[in-house]
């Protein structure tokens, strides 16, 4: 290894960690600006009605909203608790 | 009928006033009638930038209320006969400006204009979503640096859902990046976001690239468009932003480091 090489690898490149994080921040805000308005609120009354029957919390339930050309798809996922007390 | 042009960033002190000055300057010195109009209504720098802050008269607002006519409050440039000013008003909110005042002004601008550069405000308030409203395009400065890329892409987000051609379904405004306070050196060390990673993540086509110069704060503190300094590294980069968006074929510089010479090696740090 040559000199010049150990000096290369010790230089910490941190415009690759920026675009790296760019890239995923990017992706993630352009997906949910495509998304519809009401999702946060139609989350959070899902939330209020399946409470009234199991014990879960907001991050047991994702509400996904994609769209391609073809059609748009509104997915909900409900994660139970391992045990439920009902 | 007037090309309008948005000058708008997201962030805030990346350069859209420096731009805006240089270019709408760019374009009056080549002969195209050119307005300029300062957005940024209570903050209003684009007179000082101009170096045309003592005569200002009558603003924008005043104009938008039928206070003043727009020929009364049009500041004639002392350079550039094909320039002219729109200073924003210093003593009002963002508020005073309102869609239909902003598309009456835009309109009337239109009859004697070839270009008019709409200097945006920072941030998605009102302010700067009227600058965009209107436009045919979309100038987008962005410096190399993750907040100011963040801010960008929402403002590309803004253009494309919430501009007057995208409530009306027409052709997509066409947005060009202008990479500003671009420095070869740091990028050559991992230091700073390079033009490709920009685009990379923008996808933008890119009007130019704008080297970190000292000469931008020279031109400022005298009142100077930095474009006017021909001599300056960022006044050939207006110059040249100002070619390709009128059509000149012009390759990029200033993308990577200038080699200096054996007098500059031995003379300069």
């Amino acid at each position: 290894m040559s000199l010049l090489d150990y000096f290369k690898t010790t230089k910490p490149n941190s415009a690759k960690v920026a675009k790296e994080r760019l890239q995923i921040l990017v992706a993630h805000e352009r997906n949910a600006r495509n998304q519809p308005s009401y999702l946060p609120a139609l989350q959070q009354e899902l939330l209020k009605v399946i409470q009234k029957y199991i014990k879960v919390d907001l991050d047991a339930i994702s509400v996904n909203f994609d769209s391609d050309d073809e059609q748009e798809t509104l997915e909900l996922n409900i994660v139970l608790p391992d045990h439920t007390d009902s | 009928m007037a090309r309008i042009i948005v000058v708008t960033s997201g962030k805030g002190g990346v350069g859209k006033t420096t731009t805006s000055a240089a270019i709408a300057m760019g374009l009056a010195k080549k002969g195209h009638k050119t307005a300029v109009i300062d957005f940024d209504v209570g903050l209003r720098n684009l007179d000082l930038i101009l170096g045309c802050e003592r005569r200002v008269v009558y603003d924008f607002v005043n104009v938008i209320n039928n206070e003043a006519t727009l020929n009364q409050a049009l500041i004639k440039d002392k350079r550039c006969n094909q320039l002219y000013i729109l200073p924003a008003s210093q003593t009002r909110d963002k508020d005073a400006l309102t869609k239909e005042g902003v598309g009456k002004v835009l309109e009337e601008l239109s009859k004697t204009f070839k270009y008019v550069v709409c200097d945006s405000p920072a941030g998605i308030e009102r302010g700067a979503n009227l600058a965009m409203y209107f436009a045919d395009d979309a100038f987008v400065v962005t410096n190399p640096e993750v907040s100011s890329v963040r801010d960008s892409d929402r403002m590309l987000g803004n253009l494309s859902s919430k501009s007057k051609r995208a409530e009306l379904g027409e052709e997509p405004i066409k947005e060009y990046l202008l990479l500003s306070r671009y420095d070869p050196k740091r990028v050559k060390l991992g230091a700073m976001l390079s033009v490709e990673d920009v685009q990379d993540i923008l996808s933008l086509h890119l009007l130019g690239v704008i080297p970190e110069s000292q000469s931008v704060l020279s031109a400022s503190n005298a009142g100077e468009p930095i474009i006017l300094d021909e001599n300056s590294d960022a006044g050939q980069a207006y110059l040249d932003i100002v070619d390709r968006y009128l059509g000149e074929d012009k390759p990029h510089r200033f993308i990577d480091e200038a080699k200096k010479g054996l007098f500059g090696r031995l003379f300069r740090s």
